[in-house]
């Protein structure tokens, strides 16, 4: 598959009250950059009947309101709107640092991921730990940060049934993604390790430590400090 | 001002609005009332704008002692009711005084009922919603299912004037057989056969059914060759209907914010009250329909829900 940004937005239907518009087809920051110009362009514009866009990897989910407006008059204006697209300021990401206990109870995927690359698992934790990831969307449950830039040598499906519950602060991977679940949840990535930080806290008036365009660095450290940072985060 | 206190909490009641929209980009789901028809209905009958809160119940309802005077409707899902031990029926406006003690029994046909209270039920509202959205802890009261000795707020309502009723015709049946309507797409085109055996096929609803989504069983559905099973995650949205590794659908509903799935189809928006009704171990078949089509289905449903404001203001 060809990387880049499509010439051309790809339209898909999502429903009578969803139109979700690609811009590529492929985890890369130039994609994900325009998904962030134009969320930012239409949700300044909000043509009438438009209700919500949702950015995510490379394309945008747009909701409207059938009663307003239809998929044909959207395409239009949001075609527009793309090509009249240059020179939008986007905010400085900030970097945030995750401490990560990787491997046993709390990472009981880690060494299916380690066998299936032929890596031991202190490989499969250095290669994790190394880069500084770009959000590229926040999702699925409350602060769920979707992460690209993930090591070919760790690329691994999802679990072929997805598990009913994953504790909170798990950090996982999926195919050419990793994440972080904020709160206990059903899901099916591969469980490496578990961050023992509250990602999601709603009584404080920003809830969320990081936003999409922000970036994550993973920090190893022992059961011992694990306990240490959980107990001081529950006070 | 206190309006019920609750006695048994029934098997998972919570409070929801027609949802919390603008803040799926941070993993926040919709939530709300999963059976809109039969929540807008419900507020309608007492007298509140349709967009008030109210309780929503599943399978067993709960048992509430009510501490002042006002209206209240049972819609949705048909269950017994009782008002000081004597039958009522829903779709109706009933009125309570205090001390009188509502009892939402069980289910004989549907799966969620919604109970409205004039005023609407009063909870502090987060991120522009009163919906619980029981995953995030957050919403409604306390962001949890109700439980016994909870007491229950609601706003400044007014009492009808003259009780109301929705005519019969207008009461949705509940089968345990349901047809369910659905556009092609997101990524149909990931599909071929598959599409048709969607369409074809019958499927049960497993035990594995609540607010996120329905995971069904039937025969599977294929993917066509040379394509990827699963896609880089994007926003879901209710209705979609989801084709995970093990080829059996899912269908997502309104505590799901993004998946990494294909959808093959999209259950029409107006037929999401009918999922909100079905019960593990029902069928479904799936229908197609074209996109003009579904939005039809939606204005006319938009049409009917405006007719029945219309009735009732004008016996005001």
């Amino acid at each position: 598959m060809a990387g880049g940004i499509f010439e051309k937005a790809k339209f898909r239907i999502a429903g009578d009250r969803g139109l979700l518009v690609e811009y590529g087809e492929t985890i890369d920051p130039g994609v994900n950059q325009k998904v962030r110009s134009m969320t930012m362009v239409v949700e300044k514009n909000m043509p009438d009947g438009i209700k919500e866009v949702i950015p995510t990897y490379r394309s945008i989910l747009v909701l409207y309101d059938p009663a307003v407006t239809t998929p044909t008059v959207l395409q239009e204006k949001l075609t527009a709107m793309e090509e009249r697209l240059s020179g939008i300021d986007i905010p400085p990401p900030k970097v945030v640092d995750i401490p990560v206990c990787y491997g046993g109870e709390f990472g009981p995927d880690i060494d299916y991921v380690a066998e299936s690359h032929g890596l031991s698992v202190k490989e499969v934790v250095r290669i994790h730990s190394e880069p500084e990831y770009l959000i590229y969307m926040v999702g699925f449950t409350p602060g769920f940060p979707f992460l690209g830039g993930l090591s070919e040598k760790l690329h691994t499906p999802r679990l072929e049934t997805p598990r009913t519950s994953v504790p909170a602060g798990s950090v996982g991977i999926a195919n050419n993604q990793t994440g972080i679940y904020p709160i206990t949840s059903p899901g099916g990535w591969q469980l490496i390790g578990r961050t023992p930080l509250r990602l999601f806290s709603p009584e404080r008036v920003n809830p969320f430590l990081y936003q999409a365009g922000d970036r994550i660095r993973f920090k190893p450290i022992s059961s011992e400090e694990y306990d240490r940072l959980a107990k001081e985060g529950g006070e | 001002m206190d309006t019920f206190l609750v006695l048994t909490p029934g098997s998972y009641s919570t409070i929801q609005d027609k949802g919390r929209f603008g803040y799926q980009h941070l993993g926040i789901p919709i939530s709300g009332a999963l059976d809109t028809y039969a929540y807008r209905i419900a507020n309608l009958l007492v007298g509140n704008p349709e967009d008030s809160a109210v309780l929503e119940v599943t399978v067993v309802g709960p048992q509430l002692a009510f501490l002042k005077e006002t209206y209240v409707a049972l819609t949705g899902a048909d269950m017994e009711m009782t008002l000081n031990f004597t039958p009522v029926e829903c779709w109706k406006s009933i009125r309570v005084e205090p001390g009188d003690v509502l009892n939402i029994q069980s289910i004989r046909s549907g799966c969620r009922g919604y109970l409205s209270v004039a005023g609407g039920i009063a909870v502090p509202r987060v991120m522009g919603s009163c919906s619980t959205y029981v995953g995030g802890k957050i919403g409604g009261y306390k962001g949890r299912p109700l439980i016994k000795g909870d007491v229950v707020q609601t706003g400044r309502g007014f009492l009808l004037t003259s009780p109301k009723q929705l005519p019969k015709s207008l009461i949705p049946r509940y089968s345990d057989e349901i047809q369910l309507r659905a556009v092609p797409g997101p990524q149909d085109d990931f599909f071929d056969e598959g599409l048709m055996t969607l369409f074809e096929a019958e499927y049960t609803v497993t035990n594995n059914a609540d607010r996120m989504g329905y995971r069904l069983q039937g025969p599977p559905i294929i993917h066509r060759d040379n394509v990827p099973r699963s896609i880089i995650s994007e926003p879901t949205i209710p209705g979609g209907i989801q084709i995970p590794a093990d080829n059996q659908p899912i269908i997502l509903l309104v505590e799901q914010t993004v998946g990494g799935y294909t959808k093959i189809a999209t259950v029409i928006s107006t037929d999401i009250s009918k999922i909100a009704q079905i019960m593990p171990g029902n069928t479904i078949r799936f229908k197609r329909v074209d996109l003009d089509t579904a939005h039809a289905i939606y204005a006319e449903n938009e049409r009917m829900i405006r007719q029945v404001s219309n009735l009732f203001s004008n016996q005001q």
